[in-house]
């Protein structure tokens, strides 16, 4: 649910494509945009304090065979979170190991490489530090 | 005093269809893409996310193609739809803790565990206009080198470690928020970071200088500057566990200040805390300096009447929305208002007049 949540939305609906027809499902929640209250800690440490809020869309859909699925993903994108849940429904059913080598597998990569990527451009700029000679020492 | 009066419909009307042309500017020139803002003036995105207190990076970079560039009016559209949004919850707090730093910068150590490592940052830049950008269809890559999976450790926590920094305690209490009730005062810590880091990025940064320049001295050293993105996860009551729902970029500065000690406290180093949404250094240096000057009573420290140290001023002053809204309302018709003063002026120069007279008389 994680990496549906974070994932590009354009990326989890060519994803999502590759699987086909998806089943039909009933709405349990339909999609509905809101705020978070995103929380932060005096001193990175202590307390909680309010930093601010970030949009996020959730919705839950159940299956023809009663399987329920959840999503909650950053944004004010419907037809993502809808994707979203309906991956989430059929990673609990027969067509797991499927959806798992179709959406989820590359999702994790491609998160990971891009993660990769902004750390190997930071690493580049780390500051290697060297100390002059002093003229009493030489 | 304020009445209804009709009229000027039409005018209106005509002044918003000439402002939607002059936001479009010279038709020759081409259009200006929210996704164009999204990516190329992504710090202004950053600031109206802050301010308009909504990590949403789209919405900032419309509001900031509506608003035609002005910050503080797209600042105001992101509140106002901010505003329309139903809460579906809160975060659990976020670990900056676990940040992937795209810059990570310290004042006070120079060999830390985890390095110096500067990001993408204008500092050591010479500020000279670099005339190529004026060109167009250059694109530059970033050179890149093996990343070190090692952690990076806050600096205050190796401070702590010791006993020389003041420590955080978390009291597991929930954080009141100013969205949702009145402020009142005195606020304590958690309203005034929540009031801080949604403050006008000029107020929170003067009220920091004056600290520096010795209203309300505290001597900061910058121990620790980083950023980059953090997880955020919320605790979902359908699922009864937490899950990550998205990640945001962050700021965040911990000041390391000298101390002397008080009635109440040990000789040791205390802090003040910046946490901004965004790549939002200037901001977050400033909110930590402000917040540091404004814990003097918990310190037991004197108030020395400096401007950064009243709770009050400083909070009630630090939001733009507020302020420019009541600010700009004077423009806005107040003919019955002024009418009545007219009249008042006009009596007392008859009176004084009558005055005159009747001592010249006499």
């Amino acid at each position: 649910m994680s990496l549906l949540a974070r994932a590009p939305a354009a990326r989890l609906a060519a994803l999502v494509e590759t699987l086909g027809p998806l089943p039909e499902h009933d709405w349990l929640r339909r999609p509905e945009t809101g705020g978070v209250m995103v929380r932060g800690r005096m001193g990175g440490t202590g307390g909680a304090f309010n930093l601010g809020e970030m949009t996020v869309t959730r919705c839950a859909l159940k299956l023809a065979d009663g399987t329920v699925g959840h999503a909650y993903v950053q944004g004010r994108d419907a037809a993502h979170a809808t994707r979203a849940a309906l991956t989430d429904a059929l990673l609990q059913t027969g067509r797991a190991a499927e959806v798992q080598g179709a959406v989820i597998g590359p999702l994790a990569r491609e998160a990971a490489a891009r993660r990769s990527a902004r750390a190997e451009k930071a690493a580049a700029t780390k500051v290697e530090f060297f100390t002059m000679v002093r003229g009493e020492d030489a | 005093m304020y009445v209804a009066v009709k009229g000027g419909e039409r005018a209106i009307e005509n002044a918003h269809e000439w402002l939607a042309e002059e936001r479009r500017g010279d038709t020759g020139i081409a259009e200006l893409s929210v996704a164009q803002i999204r990516e190329q003036l992504s710090l202004a995105v950053n600031r109206v996310m802050a301010e308009g207190s909504l990590y949403d990076a789209d919405l900032a970079a419309l509001a900031i193609k509506q608003a035609r560039g002005d910050l503080i009016e797209a600042i105001f559209l992101i509140r106002a739809y901010r505003t329309t949004l139903p809460r579906i919850g809160h975060s659990v707090p976020v670990d900056t803790g676990a940040m992937a730093c795209d810059r990570r910068i310290s004042a006070t150590f120079k060999d830390l565990p985890g390095g110096q490592v500067l990001g993408p940052t204008f500092d050591y830049t010479h500020r000279l206009l670099d005339f190529r950008l004026a060109a167009e269809g250059l694109a530059s890559a970033a050179p890149c080198a093996p990343a070190a999976e090692a952690p990076m450790p806050r600096v205050t926590g190796m401070l702590g470690r010791d006993g020389l920094i003041q420590e955080e305690h978390d009291d597991g209490a929930a954080p009141r928020d100013m969205t949702r009730a009145p402020m009142e005062y005195p606020a304590g810590r958690d309203l005034r970071l929540q009031a801080l880091t949604r403050g006008d990025e000029g107020f929170v940064l003067g009220m920091a200088y004056s600290t520096q320049r010795g209203y309300g001295r505290n001597h900061p050293f910058v121990g620790e500057l980083r950023i980059g993105a953090v997880p955020v996860e919320m605790e979902i009551p359908e699922l009864g566990f937490a899950i990550e729902i998205g990640e945001v970029v962050l700021t965040e500065c911990e000041t390391v200040n000298q101390f002397a000690g008080s009635k109440t406290e040990p000789p040791q180093f205390t802090r003040g805390y910046g946490l901004v949404f965004g790549q939002t250094e200037r901001k977050a240096i400033s909110m930590a300096l402000v917040d540091r000057a404004l814990r003097w009573e918990e310190l037991g420290e004197d108030n020395v009447g400096a401007p950064a140290q009243d709770e009050e001023f400083v909070l009630s002053h630090s939001d733009n929305i507020q302020a420019t809204g009541f600010l700009e309302h004077i423009k806005l018709p107040h003919y019955v208002d002024f009418q009545s003063e007219l009249e008042l002026v006009r009596k007392l120069r008859r009176e004084a007049g009558a005055e005159q007279m009747r001592e010249a008389a006499e």
